[in-house]
């Protein structure tokens, strides 16, 4: 017999028993698999796991995990979990969202979620593309991108996801991708390790409208030459080994290894450097490569612990009023 | 010197915007409480918080009825005026009643300030007053200036402490004691030992003034025949927040209260913010969206959750409204009304959210309404709301208004014993397969909190399938879900008390019937009409959706019925889409309450006709 309230429990549990709907092939079934496969291994009740996600296909995530879960309005995820978080602070809280939801209608909320730092996991499915409303350009597309609701191009300037997190004061910072099911699970154990919210920008392919928007990034011909993968410590090294980045100042510069580079001149990661960390997020166009791993992360108090730190204070100095006394007020008066 | 009794003041305290009106009406509140009279106020300021100054614009009043007798409004007409400037005079004296009262300060009506109150320079309107009014034209400034000139503090400084001066006159003409204030300044000028000085000596200046000042006749004005008990002065906003944290206490429930700030509103986050040590969290938000989805969380995760705004704020909640209709999970949202529509008037009232409150939502998504009617009817309010958010698990809205959330009147407060324990259907972990849309026989589903092993369930927007709440587009169940939501909701009205007439007869030519603000407008004006051998009766609506059940055979015993509102008819429209009955409107939409003269007018009007 299983018991329901164990800290141990199987991928297969971790699974709803709702028919999983996303178009045959989209990105968003692989990072759905990766989170079954890892969430039993964080040593989490299940009754203790909650999904909070927006509109969007990357929202009807939580439908298809077998926890507490609330697929709630549109951009409004970072909200909703904020205030279960508040209440609730014993909860490991997951925000599930997408480049529309989290960063248009929803981008006001989850600049201050990450500002405030609550405990909580940010998932963000980017695939640079509105799928549900069948294709219109997202605030991540590039520009120029030609849709049903840009056929000349879109005139909107990207988003850089990361960049705009590490301005918002985010105290963890991360890139993953959902064709790289190993790297796509490390991260995902990353972040439930911090303290505070984690942000974690999930490249994910919409094979409907926007197929191939990371394929320079997964294709195994192509991605040695773009993709950097960080590892706390190690230097930045990319197309097998032959090339690394370097920094000239706070200029980075792509050398090659073959040509009386070593790995003594490289720049080396430090997740905890903000300087680092900023000057990575700028990796963003086609003359670097794109950086995949933690970015940035730093220790700074939670919200909700303060929050309950200053009650604990106000209890300890006022001591907890009686409800008489609470209605009687200061001032009172008896009539006879 | 002679002191005449009274059994009934209205006191009209005006002055710019920064001239501490709002305090002196306050404190003359709390002192005019202790001595055991009834009271209502009224404070009305201008939206910028520095009007400029010495305009009409800027001014700010604060209105206070007090009497021997019972008080049901912050009065009429007023038999004092306390003007600090020549805009306060002239924006005030024309209501003041023939042959009253006026304390003035002399050195607001110099040519600069004849000018920015649009006087003509030259005109002289302290000597232009007609001789029946008893005038008290005090160079304030000066004496007040004289009476703290040994201290350190700049003229502008000193100056600060002229409504003290004005408010200690005002109690030495009403016969009132000192100690009250005395002790408020004292604690609130702990660390300002000179600006303390400054206060205590204006506000005694002002007394002993009156006492020098030769020939004044002083007025007593003696308790009021209240109902045994303990009261405490309480305002409309102070009230809805205790009112909160008592149900909350009566669940056994955390109180969340996720807010932005907004003109009225924004005392109730600041009185629940001051109650940490009773668990309050408060939670100020980015935006009106996310203090409403905030407590969508918090109510998720098993608190008492609430937001709370004005009409602006309850626009940008719509959404998050429908969806905790749609989830229904229990959610308290209070909007203190003020004049719209977009922004309005801000810090001024009106009634014209009901429809909003009503109907503001796409799809099918009835809500419960609840309208308060009176600054300490806001707690029962508040609490009755949240009982019938957590019991019936829906989203209920709280209907007060800026009049009520501003103005004070003495409170008979409850035993905490007293008040009912609150029961949400809350569910205990359970290893069998849970339904979360499984209903009882209130239709009334039930609340499995995050963090209960066993209960795992997800919930959302979409439309759900009826007990297991998985998404469900099939067609029948959505016609069922509609029906059901809303006969859930229609339940409610099973545990209403019986309507109860206020005063007259249980049938007639005419029904007044009122909600909100209005209670005591009516109650006097309906009062008057009795008296004058008018057959008038009068009944007073808190449940708005769902209406009560009995309130149709009530309105079909009197021939008209009369429904003052201060909008364009809103509660009229209900009544004639639920009970075909041709509801008379009596619409006042000025930014201002109603006063019993009006009401009292337009019954004559109807009856006397007949």
């Amino acid at each position: 017999m299983t018991e329901p309230n164990s800290a141990v429990f199987t991928a297969k549990e971790a699974a709803s028993d709702q028919e999983v709907r996303w178009c045959p092939g989209c990105g968003d079934y692989s990072i759905l698999k990766q989170m079954q496969s890892v969430i039993p291994g964080l040593g989490i009740k299940r009754e203790d796991i909650v999904f909070i996600s927006g509109i969007g296909c990357s929202s009807r995530f939580p439908y298809y995990m077998n926890t507490y879960g609330m697929h709630s309005i549109h951009g409004r995820a970072p909200a909703v979990a904020s205030g279960l978080k508040m209440v609730n602070p014993d909860l490991s809280v997951w925000v599930i969202t997408g480049d529309g939801d989290g960063l248009s209608i929803g981008g006001n909320h989850l600049i201050h979620l990450l500002r405030r730092n609550l405990d909580l996991n940010v998932l963000l499915f980017n695939n640079e593309i509105y799928g549900l409303t069948k294709g219109q350009y997202s605030p991540t597309s590039e520009m120029g991108k030609r849709t049903k609701s840009s056929p000349m191009g879109s005139l909107d300037h990207p988003f850089n996801p990361l960049a705009l997190a590490l301005g918002a004061d985010a105290t963890f910072v991360a890139r993953t991708i959902d064709r790289d099911p190993v790297h796509l699970r490390g991260v995902l154990e990353t972040s439930n390790l911090h303290k505070g919210t984690s942000f974690i920008e999930i490249y994910q392919n919409c094979n409907v409208f926007n197929d191939g928007a990371f394929l320079s990034y997964s294709d195994k011909k192509q991605k040695g030459q773009h993709i950097i993968l960080l590892e706390e410590g190690q230097p930045l090294l990319f197309d097998e080994g032959k090339k690394g980045i370097r920094l000239n100042g706070l200029k980075p510069e792509i050398v090659d290894l073959e040509e009386g580079f070593s790995a003594n001149d490289l720049w080396i990661h430090d997740s905890r450097d903000a300087t680092k960390a900023y000057l990575l997020s700028r990796f963003f166009d086609d003359n670097f490569p794109r950086p995949f791993g933690v970015f940035y992360q730093e220790d700074r108090p939670c919200y909700e612990e303060q929050l309950i730190a200053q009650i604990n204070h106000a209890k300890e100095i006022q001591g907890e009023t009686d409800l008489d006394d609470l209605l009687r007020g200061k001032r009172s008066w008896t009539v006879d | 010197m002679n002191t005449q009794s009274l059994s009934k003041v209205t006191i009209h305290f005006a002055g710019d915007s920064g001239d501490g009106i709002q305090l002196a009406g306050s404190q003359f509140t709390n002192t005019t409480a202790l001595a055991g009279n009834d009271l209502s106020t009224f404070p009305d300021f201008p939206a910028e918080i520095r009007a400029p100054i010495g305009t009409v614009a800027g001014v700010s009043g604060f209105q206070i009825n007090f009497g021997s007798e019972k008080i049901h409004t912050p009065g009429g007409r007023p038999d004092v005026l306390v003007a600090m400037n020549a805009a306060a005079f002239k924006k005030n004296f024309p209501n003041l009643k023939s042959g009253g009262i006026i304390v003035l300060d002399s050195a607001g009506f110099d040519k600069k300030n004849l000018r920015l109150a649009a006087y003509d320079e030259s005109s002289t309107p302290i000597e232009d007053i007609p001789k029946e009014y008893q005038v008290y034209a005090v160079d304030i400034t000066k004496l007040n200036r004289e009476a703290l000139k040994d201290l350190s503090l700049g003229s502008r400084d000193k100056d600060r402490s002229r409504n003290m001066f004005a408010l200690g006159f005002i109690y030495f003409l009403y016969s009132r004691s000192l100690q009250t204030t005395i002790s408020f300044l004292e604690a609130k000028f702990k660390s300002k030992p000179e600006v303390l000085e400054a206060n205590l000596r204006a506000l005694n200046a002002g007394y002993n003034y009156g006492d020098t000042i030769e020939a004044i006749s002083r007025f007593k004005v003696a308790p009021a025949q209240m109902e045994k008990g303990e009261y405490r002065n309480i305002t409309g906003n102070q009230a809805t927040a205790l009112g909160l944290i008592a149900a909350a206490a009566k669940s056994g429930l955390d109180l969340f209260y996720g807010s932005y700030p907004i003109t009225p509103a924004s005392d109730i986050l600041h009185e629940l913010a001051a109650h940490k040590n009773r668990g309050v969290k408060t939670f100020q938000a980015e935006d009106e969206i996310a203090a409403v989805t905030s407590a969508i969380g918090a109510s998720f995760g098993g608190a008492l959750a609430v937001t709370g705004t004005s009409g602006p704020g309850m626009a940008l909640k719509t959404e998050g409204i429908g969806l905790a209709f749609m989830l229904e999970i229990p959610m308290v949202i209070v909007n203190v009304q003020r004049g719209g529509p977009s922004t309005g008037l801000p810090t001024k009232t009106e009634q014209s959210d009901l429809l909003q409150a009503l109907y503001g939502r796409n799809g099918e998504a009835p809500i419960p309404v609840i309208a308060a009617n009176s600054p300490a009817d806001c707690f029962s309010s508040a609490f009755e709301a949240a009982r019938i958010a957590l019991e019936h698990m829906t989203p209920v809205i709280l209907l007060t208004d800026g009049y009520i959330a501003n103005s004070s009147e003495p409170w008979k407060f409850p035993q905490a014993s007293s008040l009912a324990s609150i029961k949400p259907p809350t569910v205990k972990a359970d290893a069998s397969h849970y339904l979360p849309y499984k209903r009882d026989e209130r239709d009334v589903r039930s609340w499995a909190i995050p963090g209960t092993p066993g209960l795992e369930h997800r919930l959302g927007g979409l439309e759900k399938e009826q007990e297991t709440g998985n998404v469900s587009y099939e067609a029948d169940n959505h016609q069922a879900m509609v029906k059901v939501r809303d006969r859930k909701v229609r339940l409610i009205a099973k545990d209403y008390p019986a309507q109860k007439l206020i005063q007259g007869p249980p049938s007639g030519p005419l029904l007044v019937l009122g909600w909100g603000n209005t209670l005591g407008a009516i109650q006097v004006a309906v009062e008057h009409a009795l008296e004058q051998g008018l057959a008038v009766a009068q009944l007073h609506l808190k449940y708005i959706n769902p209406l009560p059940e009995d309130l149709g055979a009530i309105l079909s015993a009197y021939e008209r019925v009369l429904i003052p509102e201060l909008n364009n008819g809103q509660l009229a429209r209900l009544i004639r889409d639920q009970y075909l009955v041709d509801a008379e409107v009596l619409d006042k939409i000025k930014g201002q309450p109603f006063l019993a003269e009006e009401i009292l007018e337009k019954i004559k009007s109807l009856v006397e006709n007949d």
